[in-house]
């Protein structure tokens, strides 16, 4: 089927469930793991993933439709999807500071991992080896960000439980015991395909 | 890094054991997982990864003079990613069917926290030829984590070793290996048994 006819409802869904990008792509893991021990700054960082992954998505489709493709730079494309991107954390970094101090303390501390984070960047590149529209980019930006929350808001409250409950063994303790949650869980989502397929 | 300057080849060898990027501190696993499945495209991401390794380490250490502060995080993403754009060339020019299979994942090498890791930790204070061989040790000591998983990932998954048959061709293959749950399961068990053999090694 012709990638571009799909609808980008279609795209959002997929990103979220069979196309999960920490679980299936294996993207955004380091900072998926380091700050998985505690829920509430999982979900502040996930919030931050799905905010700067909508607005980066769509930018660098322009940057590379509208600037890299007429040029024919488009070996230049992975600098200038950094540069977008750090640019973009930068901006909205100075612009929550001065808006409003609990928004920064919530979301703000967040943004400069964010730079940095193979989620924003893989999906950036997935959307340019796919060839999607500019309306399935916004879509599957959105929809990458939200699964990843959704996998490290999921990840965050199993462990909290689980350091309260039970004996792990010690060798497995910390990113070990981890790693096998989030198989048991990218197993579950394999549950999803069949539903919606993008690629 | 709380230890001491690390010097020379003593730089090279504790990445590969005690202070191994994957195992020891959880970096770049993202390519860990993601590349497994296939002995041939872990190699050629093992060595891409080396390369970018080295060569930025050893950029980013003979500018660590002439960086300011501030804006010493942007400029190391630079120099890494103009080192993952030659490799890419390069793939594409002589191995483009791997190229096509690995995706995003050689793009990735840019955001993979090792390369960071390496350049902030180590480079930016030390001279060139050490920060080439932290450098170097780190992209092995890497690589000595993917292969060893790749090399179970592969056979027992779709029966071939490197491409070749390896198993009998009745082998009922584990589908369940080249998916993406099993990266996970693969790279747990790993770090556990390398923990469980530090962990004997300290006590005796």
């Amino acid at each position: 089927m012709d990638i571009q006819s799909i609808h980008p409802l279609v795209i959002f869904f997929a990103a979220i469930t069979t196309n999960n990008i920490l679980l299936t792509n294996f993207l955004g893991m380091c900072s998926f793991l380091a700050v998985s021990k505690d829920l509430k700054s999982s979900l502040g960082l996930g919030v931050a993933v799905i905010f700067v992954s909508t607005f980066t998505a769509p930018l660098n489709w322009l940057a590379y439709h509208k600037l890299l493709v007429p040029f024919g730079l488009e070996y230049l494309q992975y600098i200038v999807f950094i540069i977008v991107i750090a640019a973009f954390t930068q901006i909205i970094e100075m612009i929550i500071e001065r808006v409003s101090t609990l928004l920064y303390l919530t979301l703000g501390i967040f943004l400069p991992l964010i730079t940095v984070n193979c989620a924003i960047f893989g999906c950036v590149l997935f959307l340019v080896i796919r060839q999607y529209t500019f309306m399935q980019s916004i879509a599957y930006g959105l929809g990458a960000g939200t699964g990843w929350a959704l996998a490290i808001a999921a990840l965050a409250g199993i462990r909290t439980r689980m350091e309260k409950k039970s004996k792990v063994i010690a060798e497995l303790e910390g990113p070990g015991i981890a790693l096998i949650i989030t198989g048991i869980m990218a197993m579950a989502f394999i549950g999803f395909s069949g539903i919606v397929k993008i690629n | 890094m709380s230890a001491g300057p690390v010097k020379g080849v003593a730089a090279l060898k504790r990445m590969l054991w005690e202070e191994n990027p994957v195992i020891g501190q959880i970096l770049g696993i993202c390519s860990a997982l993601a590349v497994t499945n296939l002995v041939k495209n872990t190699l050629v991401m093992c060595l891409g990864l080396i390369f970018t390794l080295m060569m930025s380490c050893f950029t980013v250490s003979l500018l660590r003079n002439v960086i300011p502060r501030q804006v010493r995080m942007i400029i190391q993403v630079l120099v890494i990613a103009a080192y993952v754009i030659v490799i890419k060339i390069i793939l594409d020019a002589y191995l483009p069917e791997i190229s096509n299979e690995l995706g995003p994942y050689v793009g990735l090498i840019i955001t993979n926290c090792i390369v960071m890791g390496r350049t902030e930790g180590y480079a930016m204070n030390n001279k060139p030829g050490d920060a080439i061989l932290d450098g170097i040790g780190a992209g092995i000591g890497y690589s000595l984590v993917l292969l060893p998983i790749s090399m179970i990932r592969e056979p027992l998954g779709l029966g071939t070793f490197f491409g070749m048959q390896l198993l009998p061709p009745d082998w009922t293959k584990w589908n369940m290996m080249v998916i993406a749950p099993s990266g996970f399961f693969a790279l747990a068990t790993f770090i556990w048994f390398v923990k469980a053999f530090k962990a004997s090694e300290g006590k005796r």
